[in-house]
């Protein structure tokens, strides 16, 4: 077991070497996009946080990835933002509503909306999320079907409307309700090692941000561009997906979107990258 | 930023983990005889010259579901000098064909980009045809990181 | 197909400019290549050509394979001698044609 494990270590240190790269830094760049709207990538980390900097995972991606978010024509989420665009304005439900009927313009109603997500639910006596703030209206006041997870325009409408915020920074309230009960739960999680393999999201985006695990660059797991569109995928990836994506390639039972697990996680991480332009849709590997 | 060796034991477990799932994909490559035989075809039997066209594209791909390619031939694109297609080929494929970009007299210049897939590590290949029937070619490698989180 | 192509052509163009155009269409490019669930080979479904045309004449156009990533991008030149209408054609394999059309001044 032991020979096995190190010949794997071995195989892992190979494939960064045959990689080429002799750096594992982020690199040092600016983002804007259109060459018009400067966003922030780095920033000073708020107080409690184990970074001093809190870094956009576009920093961490190959000059080609950074190109195509940069390029609001060639990002092809922004095909996924447009269809969002058109859910808005679509009626649906015995309400006879569509999102506009009530909100109107979204780059204005929406304004800052997906910056400041997610928020302390009342009525719920839970954080909610963009996702689970259209299930709420789809189903309370337009009389249609709440989205499954990830299915019907939940993706491309949570796009639309995070990406009215583009530019804006990260700023959760935590004071409101119990938010910070549920930010502690989420560190909770966030720390806890899970799976055969025994890691926490700690493990690599915290302890090993900036270090290659076989042939991908670390990075500090921001979620401020989801849904994001991942090239590995070829289409927009929510939170939750990625959530429990990573979840799973620990080894470990992964827990259902929109669980309290997973929304304190959402919470806690969201905060750990308070500051950070909102980029939605931003482009990963 | 230091890694104890715990950490990169855990790790590099887990990558061993990545690099087992990746070898079960089993696709049938072309051999780059395919692409050779390809490119004969396109240049009438004889091999193409080098010179003149430039391939462009990414050294290490982050992932080979969408690598940027561009393709550009030093041409007036006026009679005489006139670039009737680009060919790009992937020699490591399952099916070598990418794209044919047609120009005409209205092009201006000759370039064109797109983004392709690339199955692993291999060697891109563009052929621009000349008007006149004369054909040239560039080539360049692209490293596909397959495995980690991302492939 | 989800949404509408999406194409980027200066709106004017002075005479003998060479002018490049970006374009962008939501298409799963489905390669053949790729198992799906069940172990089989899901069925090749791409788009295999695109066509730009100005004022009717074919000014550039693309062979398309497999091996094109999904939401394929094009990127290519003009040169403009007159003012117009461009008009982008995608065909797809199962026969539709998804087209768009946009028009620049030229001076």
């Amino acid at each position: 077991m032991k020979k096995t494990i190190l010949r794997a270590s071995l195989a892992a240190f190979a494939i960064a070497g045959y990689a080429g790269i002799a750096t594992a830094e982020p690199v040092d760049e600016k983002l804007t996009i259109d060459g018009e709207r400067e966003m922030t990538v780095k920033t000073k980390a708020p107080e409690g946080h184990p970074f001093d900097e809190v870094l956009s995972g576009w920093l961490f991606r190959t000059k080609e990835t950074r190109a195509l978010e940069a390029d609001s024509f060639a990002n092809p989420g922004m095909l996924r933002v447009e269809e969002g665009e058109a859910l808005w304005n679509k009626v649906e439900g015995t309400a006879g509503k569509s999102c506009s009927t009530c909100h109107g313009d979204a780059a204005e109603s929406m304004k800052g909306v997906g910056a400041a997500y997610p928020k302390w639910d009342k009525d719920n006596n839970r954080p909610i999320n963009i996702e689970l703030q259209v299930n709420k209206c789809r189903t309370e006041q337009m009389g249609a079907e709440a989205y499954p997870f990830d299915k019907g325009g939940q993706k491309p409408l949570t796009a639309y409307v995070k990406h009215q915020s583009i530019g804006m920074p990260v700023a959760a309230d935590l004071t409101a309700g119990e938010m910070q009960k549920w930010w502690d739960k989420g560190k909770e999680v966030y720390y806890t090692r899970t799976g055969q393999l025994n890691l926490s999201c700690a493990s690599c985006h915290e302890q090993n941000a900036g270090k290659y695990i076989r042939a991908d660059h670390l990075s500090q797991g921001q979620v401020n561009g989801f849904p994001t569109y991942r090239l590995k995928q070829a289409d927009l990836v929510s939170l939750h997906n990625r959530f429990r994506g990573c979840i799973r390639d620990t080894r470990a039972e992964y827990p259902k979107a929109f669980s309290d697990e997973l929304m304190a996680l959402e919470v806690y991480v969201t905060w750990r990258g308070t500051g950070l332009s909102v980029e939605t849709p931003g482009v990963r590997q | 930023m230091n890694i104890n060796r715990r950490q990169a034991l855990a790790l590099s477990a887990g990558a061993a983990v990545f690099a087992i799932t990746g070898v079960s994909t089993k696709l049938a490559y072309a051999a780059a005889e395919d692409t050779e035989k390809a490119i004969m075809d396109l240049a009438g039997g004889k091999a193409p010259q080098s010179g003149k066209i430039t391939l462009t594209s990414p050294e290490i791909a982050e992932n080979g579901n969408t690598v940027p390619v561009s393709v550009k031939v030093d041409s007036k694109m006026m009679e005489g000098d006139m670039v009737k297609s680009i060919t790009i080929f992937a020699e490591g494929n399952p099916n070598p064909d990418v794209v044919t970009f047609h120009f005409s007299a209205m092009s201006g210049a000759a370039t064109a980009s797109t983004r392709m897939r690339l199955a692993k590590t291999q060697n891109v290949v563009a052929v621009a045809k000349m008007a006149d029937g004369s054909t040239y070619m560039d080539k360049k490698e692209v490293k596909v990181t397959i495995g980690g989180c991302g492939g | 197909m989800a949404s509408k192509p999406r194409v980027k052509v200066p709106k004017k163009a002075s005479v003998g400019e060479v002018i490049t155009i970006k374009t962008l269409i939501s298409h799963k490019m489905e390669s053949g290549q790729r198992k799906g669930k069940d172990g089989k080979l899901v069925p090749r479904k791409i788009i295999n050509k695109f066509t730009a045309e100005f004022n009717g004449q074919e000014v550039f156009s693309a062979d398309m394979h497999g091996a094109v990533s999904a939401n394929p991008y094009l990127e290519f030149t003009v040169k403009m001698s007159e003012s117009g209408t461009f008009k982008f054609s995608w065909v797809d394999d199962d026969g539709s044609v998804y087209s768009t059309e946009k028009k620049i001044t030229v001076s």
